[in-house]
């Protein structure tokens, strides 16, 4: 392999004694001349990415905008056009992509449901609500969801569970996953870490037998095993069994990347924590626990994308959260073929999450280091 | 004196620390046997000895940061034992300064020196603010309190410590090699706070390898080797006459430069 090609041209010494980029006044010819058309090689190979970037998105554009259809009468019309995508899809079975099987003519309840929820984590991703008014903010919110989505009362027809779907219920199980696994997955980590054999013995047999089975197989227990040993005639219902088991089964990771942060934490801080006189219990809340999640801020959000994701296995037990109410969108026969805009559609809304998330997470790791560097 | 009561009644002549044939080990390694050491009121005592001797190792037990094996170590009258409750209230009690300052880096100057009064001692907010800002005073950097201390020298920040100790109105103050970690230009900054606390009357027990601290400050000197109290005496006695050949190896090794 030739490390300067130019250097075969005979005109590498030259070459080499002109600034980079040569002497384009322009910035951007500059930079362009400097990091894609330096070489020869470098420019042949710029090229050719340049086309089938281009084709590409081409392409891209052309099935999404121009050949498609955003509403047609008969899905024929689609079927005969071949090329571009079929938007009419969505346009028809939008709502129940959205909301699964919640009644029709109550779907707008669901709708303020998932408003609900994301003014819930605007408000939480707020440093100036980070106290003891959050705790209140999510209690009436919480509360306002439930009367929302069961009815029952102030007029509001009653809806069983079994019919909610759709988005509200991804993010139902997403946000009750985060919240109480996270707790669970600080108890797990510190109780790993405890001085007490016993205690120490109960996290590390719950954080592998909990991390060594797939999901899939705990929503599958949770389902199908789990009522078998309740009493004749009590019954726990499904949603709620999936929902503890996504939370046991997200609890077991988040413990481990927080023990992570633990071990990051020098001895000296417990050491002069101790010296204080400082409780375990404000050591740990006030000393510790902070400096060490702030540690694992990046793999804690990883985390967090996951289990939103992982919420969508939850159609194996057959619950209709997003990804399943799209799939269920095709079954009709009339719109059978269409998966990919039905996927399409609900990969953006779940991108749009995760990528807030990510975002956010940068942001806050950015204020966070900036009043105190090591 | 009675041995079997663990909580004494105080009275003025009765030592604040008192350990009495102290012995712990490392697994094998026996790093401290038979210490007989008694700190009163008012005293301050520098313990100086070889690297490895247990001299840092001999003043974390008076805390508890580390657990002894054998022996009894009674520190304000109450006796160091397991329970956490009587380690807690004897960690209230005395205060520690560290070699590597250990600081709480995620908190500001004001806000490590006010946690513990507020959380240990339920000192209301205000009250806590202020004895921090008197503390700090004390120790020459009042304008640093709203910096993290990431932000301050090596100097200032080990300045911070001892005023985070003293916070907590502690009888007695250990320091564990407290200028060891510092740029030599920083060390007399340390040093002068220390003589000024010393001059104060606190009683003070400080592992250090600062000599020329040791002969204005100490009232005793106690040098360690290998685990063992090798000699106990006035700073101008230990430094003139040297009883063991220990000590004087010691001692023309670290003044002989």
């Amino acid at each position: 392999m030739a490390q300067n090609p130019t250097a075969g041209l005979g005109a590498g010494a030259i070459a080499e004694a002109r600034p980079p980029g040569g002497l384009a006044r322009n910035p951007i010819t500059r930079w362009l001349r400097a990091n894609l058309f330096n070489t020869w090689l470098n420019s042949a190979v710029t090229l050719i990415v340049l086309y089938f970037a281009i084709k590409g998105l081409w392409s891209f554009m052309d099935w999404a905008f121009l050949s498609a259809h955003f509403e047609v009468d008969d899905t024929r019309v689609c079927r005969e056009a071949k090329e571009g995508a079929c938007w009419a899809l969505i346009t028809e079975k939008h709502r129940f992509i959205l909301f699964g099987t919640y009644p029709y003519e109550e779907q707008w309840r669901a709708l303020i449901v998932i408003f609900l929820f994301i003014a819930l984590y605007v408000v939480s991703a707020m440093r100036r609500f980070w106290n003891r008014r959050l705790a209140l903010i999510w209690a009436v919110g919480l509360f306002a969801i439930g009367v929302l989505m069961w009815g029952g009362v102030l007029g509001l027809r009653y809806v069983e569970n079994e019919r909610w779907g759709g988005l509200p219920l991804t993010l139902m199980l997403a946000t009750f996953g985060i919240a109480l696994a996270f707790p669970l997955g600080i108890a797990l980590a510190l109780g790993r870490r405890s001085n007490m054999p016993a205690i120490q013995a109960l996290c590390v047999v719950y954080i592998e037998l909990i991390r060594g089975v797939p999901l899939i197989s705990l929503l599958f227990m949770a389902s199908v095993m789990f009522p078998l040993f309740l009493p004749e005639g009590m019954t726990i219902d499904k949603l709620l069994r999936a929902q503890v088991a996504i939370i046991m089964f997200a609890a077991a990771y988040l413990a481990e990347v927080i023990r992570g942060g633990l071990q990051a934490i020098p001895k000296g801080q417990f050491e002069a924590a101790d010296s204080l006189g400082l409780s375990y219990i404000h050591k740990t809340g006030k000393i510790i626990l902070p400096q060490a999640l702030k540690l694992v801020i990046p793999p804690l959000v990883n985390s967090f994308i996951g289990l939103f994701k992982d919420t969508s296995l939850v159609l194996i037990i057959g619950l209709f959260d997003l990804l399943n109410s799209a799939k269920a969108s095709i079954i009709e026969p009339k719109w059978v073929g269409f998966g990919v805009e039905a996927y399409v559609f609900v990969s953006i809304i779940y991108f749009a999450f995760c990528f807030a998330m990510s975002k956010y997470s940068q942001e806050l790791e950015a204020t966070l280091a900036r009043g105190h560097k090591r | 004196m009675s041995t079997a009561a663990t909580v004494r009644p105080a009275s003025s002549d009765q030592p604040m620390i008192e350990m009495r044939k102290v012995n712990k080990w490392y697994g094998e390694f026996h790093v401290l046997r038979d210490i007989n050491f008694t700190v009163r009121q008012g005293q301050k005592v520098v313990v100086c000895g070889p690297s490895g001797s247990g001299k840092s190792t001999m003043i974390r037990c008076i805390n508890r940061l580390e657990e002894h094996q054998a022996g009894e170590i009674i520190v304000e009258g109450i006796e160091l034992t397991n329970d956490i409750k009587n380690v807690e209230m004897i960690r209230r009690e005395v205060g520690m300064v560290f070699q590597q300052f250990n600081l709480f880096p995620h908190l500001t100057v004001l806000e490590n020196l006010t946690l513990a009064p507020i959380w240990v001692r339920k000192v209301p907010k205000k009250e806590a603010e202020e004895t921090a800002t008197y503390f700090l005073q004390r120790v020459h950097i009042p304008e640093q309190a709203h910096k993290y201390p990431g932000q301050l020298s090596g100097g200032q920040q080990q300045r911070v410590a001892i005023a985070r100790s003293l916070c907590m109105k502690p009888k007695i103050m250990l320091f564990d090699e407290p200028t060891s970690a510092l740029d030599p230009e920083m060390i007399k900054e340390v040093l002068d706070v220390m003589v000024e606390l010393a001059n104060e009357g606190m009683t003070m027990v400080c592992v250090t390898h600062e000599m020329g601290f040791a002969r204005t400050v100490a009232d005793t000197m106690v040098f360690m080797d290998k685990g063992e109290i090798v000699e106990t005496a006035p700073p101008k006695d230990f430094f003139a006459n040297p009883r063991t050949d220990r000590a004087k190896l010691f001692l023309s090794q670290i003044l002989g430069h």
